[in-house]
């Protein structure tokens, strides 16, 4: 069977240069980074040549790189390192609605533990106004965190106009770029951020590795505490095998950023076109253009998401929805929630994230095999009937 | 997470449909909630001769009103009205625990165009 993989926002495969890299590293280093002898010496170049091309890629200096677990550590580490300064007298905490989970469940961890958080709202388009930000500022806000792109719509921040009100203000400004790294530029100097979340694993490396840039000058609370590694921000022996990997995924980011933007923007184009063209009742979720290039999120009316997954599933696409049943729990996505969309449209939602291996033949297959899908579950459906006139 | 059962009766859902002269119609869910089921019997000397539904809502959802078509299909009004959510989720091989709404939902479809029917009955 034909294998269509359009589920890159979740997870991407490792590409054969990162895979070469870390092969030629497992073949011959094995030391802990911390040793003064020759085995660690070897681990601890490796780690910080990974550190470098870590830096690169968004502009920071590589003594602002600490790595961590995932880009939910990153994200944990950034709000709980600037929360736990304030322990004492709490504070005010400024997020969107529409955040990752790790973001979301830890501002609610801290409002329980006693601080205060306001989640922006967004707009129809799934679009947060600056405007908002500006009136949510309070005397004692200590932090505003803002994401750059969002993994269900793909929506792009106006994270440089976000990051300056909070300059303005003297409040310190989070950014959750895991979902931007390596499909446009994400630049720590132009964006004027303090703190920045990145994972390896959505940019073609392995899983369990992320980092936290922190702007030099910036003090937060370390998250795991025990040795000294990572100058005592992040304890723990480092995962060199994802680190190494991670660092040869940015370096191909770098290398291939606009060539692959421009390649999948062209393809998601293709596939969004398509699917309004063949698909009768088809709903965009998200801004029309202001959209990473890789994401395509619809809502197919009168038919639920997960019966579309499972479908595309058999004729070998993968794909994710927003919808209640994909989630374990019985409300649809908190992203397409907040943008007002209805819970019966919301529980029809497909997301589709293409990546850089994305090619032709896949979105035509795609588009040969979606619409007769769409057809049969509609023919399933009371809500079709009923729209369409039917008793 | 689905068994081999369910997933060939969400492939191949039997039963589908409408029943335009109906003898009971029992709708039960909430598209809100992510899924809505209709239910239409023909019903001869109180055995349900003919059952069709439509469904909107997942994979578990629409094998389970396929069962419960099947099950239902022949059955006396009666024993068709004893037909428990735990009969369609076993004869399915099981639903994933947060699932087991889905069987709910159609045992509820079945319980309503019954008693439709029998109101109907009962009015005439």
């Amino acid at each position: 069977m034909r294998k269509v993989y359009l589920d890159n926002n979740a997870t991407t495969p490792i590409h054969p240069e990162v895979r070469e890299t870390i092969m030629e590293f497992l073949n011959e280093k094995f030391g802990n980074p911390s040793s003064i002898h020759w085995a660690g010496r070897e681990a601890k170049k490796a780690l910080e040549d990974a550190r470098e091309r870590v830096a690169e890629l968004i502009n920071a200096d590589p003594s602002e790189i600490v790595f961590t677990g995932s880009g939910t550590e990153a994200n944990n580490m950034a709000i709980k390192g600037i929360a736990f300064q304030n322990l004492e007298k709490k504070g005010h905490i400024i997020t969107s609605s529409v955040e990752h989970p790790s973001v979301l469940n830890t501002c609610k961890y801290l409002e329980k533990k006693g601080f205060e958080v306001t989640y922006l709202p967004v707009d129809s388009y799934g679009m947060i106004d600056p405007e908002d930000l500006k009136k949510s500022i309070k005397k004692n806000t200590i932090l505003v965190s803002i994401m750059m792109a969002n993994n269900e719509i793909g929506n792009i921040y106006p994270v440089e106009e976000l990051a300056s009100i909070a300059k303005e203000n003297n409040i310190p400004f989070h950014c959750d770029a895991v979902q931007a790294l390596g499909k446009i530029e994400v630049d720590v100097k132009k964006l004027g951020v303090d703190l920045l979340s990145i994972s390896a694993h959505k940019i073609y490396a392995p899983k369990g590795v992320g980092a936290l840039y922190i702007r030099k000058g910036l003090k937060i609370e370390p998250l795991i505490t025990g040795g000294h590694q990572e100058k005592n921000r992040r304890a723990g022996t480092e995962n060199m095998i994802g680190i190494v990997g991670f660092g040869k995924a940015c370096e191909i980011a770098k290398r291939d950023l606009n060539e692959v933007a421009e390649r999948v923007r062209r393809l998601r184009d293709k596939l969004e076109k398509g699917i309004m063209e063949k698909i009768p009742d088809v709903k965009l979720n998200g801004h029309p253009e202001k959209r990473v290039p890789t994401t395509l999120n619809v809502s197919f009316l009168y038919v639920e998401g997960e019966s579309i997954l499972l479908n595309l599933d058999m004729e070998g696409i993968a794909a994710s929805s927003g919808s209640a049943c994909t989630s374990g729990t019985l409300d649809p996505s908190h992203v397409l929630t907040a943008m007002g969309i209805p819970h019966e449209v919301a529980h029809g939602s497909v997301r589709f994230s293409l990546g850089r291996d994305t090619t032709e033949e896949d979105i035509d297959y795609v588009l040969e095999v979606l619409p007769p899908i769409i057809e049969k579950l509609r023919s399933y459906s009371p809500l079709y009937r009923k729209a369409k006139g039917g008793k | 997470m689905y068994s081999e059962k369910l997933l060939e009766h969400f492939k191949n859902p039997r039963n589908v449909g409408v029943i335009e002269d109906a003898d009971g119609v029992g709708e039960a869910g909430n598209p809100k909630c992510g899924d809505m089921m209709t239910v239409y019997i023909k019903v001869k000397d109180d055995v349900i001769e003919d059952i069709k539904f439509q469904t909107f809502g997942c994979a578990a959802a629409i094998a389970t009103s396929s069962m419960m078509t099947e099950l239902a299909k022949g059955k006396k009004v009666e024993d068709a009205l004893k037909i428990s959510k735990k009969d369609i989720a076993d004869a399915l091989d099981g639903l994933p625990p947060i699932k087991m709404h889905c069987s709910l939902l159609a045992e509820d479809a079945l319980k309503k165009a019954i008693e439709d029917y029998l109101n109907k009955k009962k009015n005439k």
